[in-house]
């Protein structure tokens, strides 16, 4: 099935040249360093892995990126243009969208509702509009809701459009949030663990969910630590440890690496991960 | 997106609704008089509390700001009205010039207490609105010098009614055989303004706007990643619900015609806030139920209690006052104790006041 409004943005049909473009990430809380000098490049269409032990800075380079937090140094170069000193908001609006590895969605909204919020940034009725309900905004409402609806039914939820986000199931609610991302119209999505405590059957759904989003022209960059989907759904995968990149490479590569090894298992093991 | 009946299964059946509830709200007026005179004068000032409650739903229900300074906004209102229709400055502008002026200035207010407390949520917001409304006050007790503004404390008087054409709201006046008394036409253009006023909630509630300020309201982190540009939306409820403050109060120096600093204490912010929380934030009839409900039972045991304890005791042992504050703290606590969501709770229920991680 083909995402509905998929590949509406500009820019995203340059298959393989650089999306994002990292330059020397640094974070640090306190006396923590959470980011050292993390460089890297995302390429349009690819599905990029973002790996590590737990606290090794993923999530907050999540955060950094989405402008949650400011970088301490480096640039991201999102499309061409710097994402530097930009709000959330901003930069939702540049076209990266984000789920949370601690699920947040808006819990005491419908499921359509969630999603429709998704697509504030791309739609335009002020208050007035809102008010008068003039033709325009009326035709930009039904718009919202029917594109609003499709995504709902292309992650799979549609069922439960009207129930409240926090009394769906848990896996619903990573799906409904990738679906409010998705309603961002984003070229890039960036998604925090999004099959953390899922079992295999609906791991293995939502590799067919992302690749089905790669598939449509959305980038997407992918923090996981369930290592089978990792290996078998990214192309290139970015291994940090302790706020530092340590290895970069195809899975197959990464996961021959001593060091991510290392940083894994404290020793000299191999791994082995096999596709399921 | 959120129908209260079903109205696809019973059309006749809501539009005889409608037009009972039409009916008995056009001749409430006279049946009221019959009563007594004073029944109107307090349902007028009932409506008016409808307007602040649901003024103060749009910031408190709707993007979960708690703000217990939103008497200053009534206040402003009232000011804006009071100074551009009275002997004070010999200014007599007719009330369709002051009421969006009056909306405009509170408007402005509410931008103005918006602007620095953006990064403030839940009891700290709470402090430097309560703050706000205060500094208001004694702003408005204190402004008769050096130049005299508002009159300080002795307040403003002989503020001008409303008047259309020639006929003034003061007056009582008789068309086609039925006396209209001047409480009766502010009624009935109350009446006309609420319908305005609740049309335009349910219609931001269920909008962009509305769903942006839901949104900030259950989770601020998730909905500036979704692309919201919070701050803009919290000015934006900040002025919304003021303006309609604003609006209020202009209709309430021209009901009155007197007001005094004394009539925009702490109190009625509580008052405000009360009737949100007890119909049920969010929920716009919810709250017009809460802002009816504490507008009239207090009046009706004023009415009540005196004779009633003379028919079991044969005297008075406590004074209808004491008894209207006990009773009324009573029912907020049963209240927060059995529907802590309000009478009629809104499907999403709020989490400013529960704390939040």
């Amino acid at each position: 099935m083909s995402r509905p409004g998929g590949g509406a943005l500009p820019g995203q049909s340059n298959e393989g040249s650089a999306l994002l473009v990292a330059r020397g990430i640094a974070k640090r809380f306190g006396g923590v360093q959470a980011l050292a000098d993390v460089s890297f490049e995302i390429r349009s269409g690819e599905i990029y892995g973002l790996i590590g032990p737990n606290g090794a800075g993923k999530t907050t380079l999540f955060n950094v990126l989405t402008g949650i937090y400011p970088p301490d140094g480096g640039t991201f170069t999102f499309a061409g243009q710097t994402l530097g000193g930009l709000k959330p908001n901003d930069v939702a609006a540049r076209g990266v969208a984000r789920t949370f590895q601690n699920i947040r969605l808006f819990g005491n909204l419908s499921a359509l509702e969630n999603v429709m919020i998704g697509r504030h940034v791309r739609t335009r009725a002020g208050v007035f509009g809102a008010m008068l309900r003039d033709a325009r905004t009326r035709r930009e409402e039904r718009g919202i809701e029917q594109r609003a609806f499709e995504l709902l039914e292309y992650v799979g939820v549609a069922k439960r459009a009207n129930d409240l986000a926090r009394h769906l199931p848990y896996g619903d609610q990573r799906r409904l949030e990738i679906a409010r991302a998705l309603a961002t119209d984003p070229q890039l999505l960036a998604l925090d663990e999004p099959a953390a405590g899922m079992n295999a059957t609906e791991t293995a759904s939502l590799k067919g969910l992302l690749e089905a989003i790669r598939g449509d022209g959305t980038t997407i960059l992918l923090i996981e630590h369930d290592m089978k989907l990792v290996m078998s759904v990214c192309d290139r995968v970015l291994v940090l440890d302790y706020g530092k990149k340590i290895a970069e490479g195809s899975s197959a590569e990464v996961q021959k690496d001593p060091q991510v090894i290392a940083a894994y298992l404290g020793g000299d093991v191999s791994l082995s991960f096999k596709e399921t | 997106m959120r129908p209260l009946i079903d109205t696809s299964r019973h059309p006749a059946l809501v539009w005889a609704g409608v037009a009972i509830v039409g009916l008995a709200l056009l001749v409430l007026p006279f049946a009221l008089t019959g009563v007594g005179t004073a029944w109107v004068r307090i349902t007028n000032l009932a409506i008016l509390f409808v307007f602040l409650a649901l003024g103060l739903n749009i910031v408190v229900g709707f993007a979960g700001l708690l703000d217990l300074g939103y008497i200053a906004f009534y206040a402003v209102g009232a000011y804006v009205y009071a100074l551009l229709a009275s002997p004070h400055f010999g200014i007599h502008l007719p009330f369709w010039v002051i009421l969006p002026i009056g909306a405009a200035v509170a408007c402005l207010f509410g931008a103005m207490l918006g602007a620095p407390t953006l990064k403030l949520r839940g009891d700290y917001l709470a402090i430097v609105t309560l703050g706000f409304g205060e500094i208001v006050r004694i702003f408005m007790n204190n402004l008769s010098q050096p130049v005299n503004i508002t009159n300080g404390p002795q307040g403003i008087t002989l503020i001008d009614p409303f008047r259309i054409g020639g006929m003034s709201f003061r007056n009582a006046d008789t068309f086609l055989g039925i006396t209209f008394t001047g409480p009766i036409k502010y009624y009935y253009f109350l009446l006309a303004i609420l319908l305005v006023v609740i049309v335009i909630n349910l219609r931001l509630q269920d909008s962009r706007i509305g769903r942006a300020w839901e949104a900030i309201r259950e989770d601020e982190i998730a909905a500036r990643a979704m692309g919201i540009n919070t701050r803009n939306m919290k000015l934006l409820a900040f002025a919304m619900g003021a303006s309609f403050g604003g609006v209020a109060g202009g209709m309430f120096s021209a009901m009155q015609g007197f007001i005094s600093p004394e009539s925009f204490i702490l109190l009625e912010s509580i008052m405000v806030l009360s009737m949100v929380v007890l119909g049920g934030m969010g929920n716009i009839w919810g709250v017009i139920v809460g802002a009816l409900l504490l507008s009239f039972v207090p009046e009706i045991l004023r009415y009540t209690v005196e004779p009633a304890q003379r028919a079991l005791f044969g005297k008075m042992l406590v004074e209808p006052e004491v008894i209207r504050m006990l009773l009324f703290g009573f029912a907020l606590v049963l209240m927060m104790l059995f529907r802590p969501a309000g009478l009629l709770p809104s499907a999403t229920r709020r989490r400013e006041l529960e704390g939040r991680s």
